[in-house]
């Protein structure tokens, strides 16, 4: 993304967004959102992980209005939102989940149109700036409908730039975008931040958290379940995973071995070991253990190593907080 | 704080009314086509044979403002009613519920494009209607005062019918159902003075009566009630649907989730 260079906002601490208790029963009687707790602060990305139907598009549209939550407060900027909601809203964009918008205007009316109704005058340059940002340019006198599906993605994520909002949200940004396109989002996401937006988004991909949030947001049948920085996140759970081919077959673990975590497979031809904190500690352990084999005798033929992901983290999670 | 965003006001506006043009030919020609056909047969063909005129007038020229009233309320609901059902159907609200506006923004936005939309419909079938039929505006103002009010009133009501609908089927139905049969018996065609008891009496329980007669009274200076009594009649039904809609947006009903 080619925009203009803005200096690059340092994170703060500074919040950007409160919220607290925020609970959501819907018409039906169905919570989505029981007591909510949630700081967002200045300049970062913070992505909110969770499976369908945690509640996540229930938070941001609590957030943007689209829902009207059955009680606790919303601070955003240090303002409360039920006060100050019209000042508020338009310094917030929001990139829905649904591809939802009229098909038969053509981009750049679509896009204009989303600046004016956020309350800003024209300005045809930043609007250039911003479609040719997201590769819209050459587009810009097409119907929507006309357009590949990544492309309308990107035309919903051009109309909620289009006020230059503080705060961001994306609800599932790189939903059904393939692979490659997933990282050009990436790319483009990481440069709004540089230019100082907030950004809040949603996803299924764990692969995308650990990617590019600088925190991590854990949500689940409406509770948030952690929140962390991503770094200390996978610090704190990353696992090393070594499984270490035998050519014959050991009967049990060596008493030299015995410091290690090691599992020995029911055949006698593989090791497993497992422990580290996702920092490098593990892979160096490993190191050393294949020393120690050697010291003691026994031979190798392959050495899997592993590191396991945000995704193994989040199913461990998950399945502690069922059982 | 700002307490009304002008901007948004008129950015909302302004896109309902291209929208409108992108399909001027079902909006626009459709309903004047209709209009027209309706002037050949009643007040060409069927005028002419009829000797005596109602309110001092010939046929023809009597059947004008019901006809234009016709069209006005049935165009009037059905595009208000369309400005908002379409995004509330294909999610686009969201982008409407998540900007700073409030009931007042987008009130003038949508509902001050349909009753232009519909403005600029009268203007059309009281021009077409020249070629047809002699007739003559008594009070101009107070005309264009009316269709306005009326315009306005109606495309309110199809706002909340657009709100309230959750299908196509129900959207289209009400201006057939309703709008439509109430317009044909509220004395469009004939005065209800010509009606028998107490077939009389249940005409003046139709709203609608009180708009044709308010319309005519600004043709042709005469009508079957006092103007004040049908003027009255337009503001409380704008009130009331002005009402109704500042409830909805308070308690986001059928907007927000
Ligand atoms: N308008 C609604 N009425 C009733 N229930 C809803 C509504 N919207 C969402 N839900 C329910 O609330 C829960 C959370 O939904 P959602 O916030 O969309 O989850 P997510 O975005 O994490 O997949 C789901 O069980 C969903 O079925
Ligand atoms: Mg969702």
């Amino acid at each position: 993304m080619e925009l203009s260079p803005v200096s690059r906002i340092t994170r703060s601490m500074e919040p950007i967004l409160e919220i607290s208790g925020l609970t959501k029963t819907y018409a039906g009687g169905f919570t989505a959102l029981q007591g909510v707790d949630l700081t967002i602060n200045k300049g970062e990305i913070f992505a909110l992980l969770g499976p369908n139907g945690a509640g996540k598009t229930t938070l941001i549209g609590a957030v943007c209005g689209l829902v009207r939550p059955s009680s606790g407060t919303i601070r955003a900027f240090g303002e409360d939102m039920t006060h100050g909601w019209r000042a508020l809203r338009a310094r917030i964009g929001l990139v829905p989940q649904e591809l939802a918008t009229d098909m038969f205007e053509t981009v750049l009316h679509s896009v204009n149109y989303s600046r004016g109704l956020f309350g800003l005058a024209p300005d045809a340059a930043r609007i250039e700036e911003i479609l040719r940002a997201l590769s819209l340019w050459d587009k810009r006198k097409s119907q929507i409908r006309a357009l590949s599906g990544g492309m309308k993605r990107r035309v919903l994520i051009a109309k909620a730039l289009a006020h230059e909002p503080d705060l961001l949200f994306l609800d599932e940004p790189t939903a059904g975008v393939d692979v490659e396109l997933r990282r050009d989002m990436w790319a483009q996401i990481a440069q709004l931040r540089d230019r100082g937006t907030t950004i809040i988004l949603t996803t299924h991909y764990i692969e995308e958290a650990e990617e590019m949030a600088d925190r991590v947001g854990i949500i689940q049948a409406g509770s948030i379940r952690m929140v962390e920085d991503t770094r200390s996140l996978m610090k704190r759970l990353g696992r090393t995973e070594a499984h270490i081919g035998l050519p014959v077959p050991l009967p049990a673990i060596p008493a030299a071995l015995a410091d290690y975590n090691l599992t020995l497979a029911d055949d006698g031809l593989e090791l497993v070991y497992r422990g580290g904190d996702g920092s490098g500690g593990g892979k160096a352990q490993v190191a050393q253990l294949t020393k120690d084999l050697v010291a003691n005798g026994i031979d190798y033929t392959a050495i899997d190593i592993r590191e396991s992901s945000l995704e193994d983290i989040f199913v461990d999670l998950l399945e502690g907080a069922a059982a | 704080m700002i307490a009304f965003n002008a901007r948004s006001t008129w950015t909302i506006y302004k896109r309902e009314v291209m929208r409108a043009l992108r399909t001027a030919m079902q909006s626009i020609l459709g309903p004047v086509l209709t209009t027209v056909l309706y002037f050949v047969v009643f007040g060409a063909a069927i005028g002419s044979k009829m000797d005596s005129g109602m309110a001092g007038v010939n046929y023809g020229a009597f059947i004008v403002p019901g006809l234009l009233l016709l069209t006005l309320l049935s165009e009037s609901t059905s595009n208000g009613s369309f400005g908002i059902y379409m995004p509330r159907f294909t999610g686009a609200i969201y982008e409407l519920l998540s900007a700073p506006v409030g009931v007042a923004e987008t009130l003038i936005g949508f509902v001050g494009a349909a009753a232009t939309k519909s403005l600029i419909l009268a203007a059309i079938i009281l021009t077409t209607a020249t070629f047809f039929v002699d007739y003559t505006v008594a009070h101009p103002f107070y005309a264009l005062g009316f269709i306005l009010l009326v315009s306005a009133s109606f495309s309110l009501f199809g706002f909340i019918l657009g709100i309230w609908a959750d299908s196509f089927e129900k959207l289209g139905i009400v201006p057939v159902l309703f709008i439509v049969p109430l317009t044909f018996l509220g004395g469009t065609f004939y005065s209800i003075d010509l009606l028998p008891e107490p077939w009389r009496s249940v005409a003046m329980a139709n709203p609608v009566v009180y708009l044709v007669n308010g319309l005519r009274w600004c043709f042709y200076g005469s009508s079957d009630f006092p103007i004040g009594l049908s003027l009255g009649m337009t503001l409380g039904f704008l009130a009331l649907c002005i009402s109704f809609i500042a409830w909805i947006f308070r308690t986001g009903w059928r907007l927000r989730a």
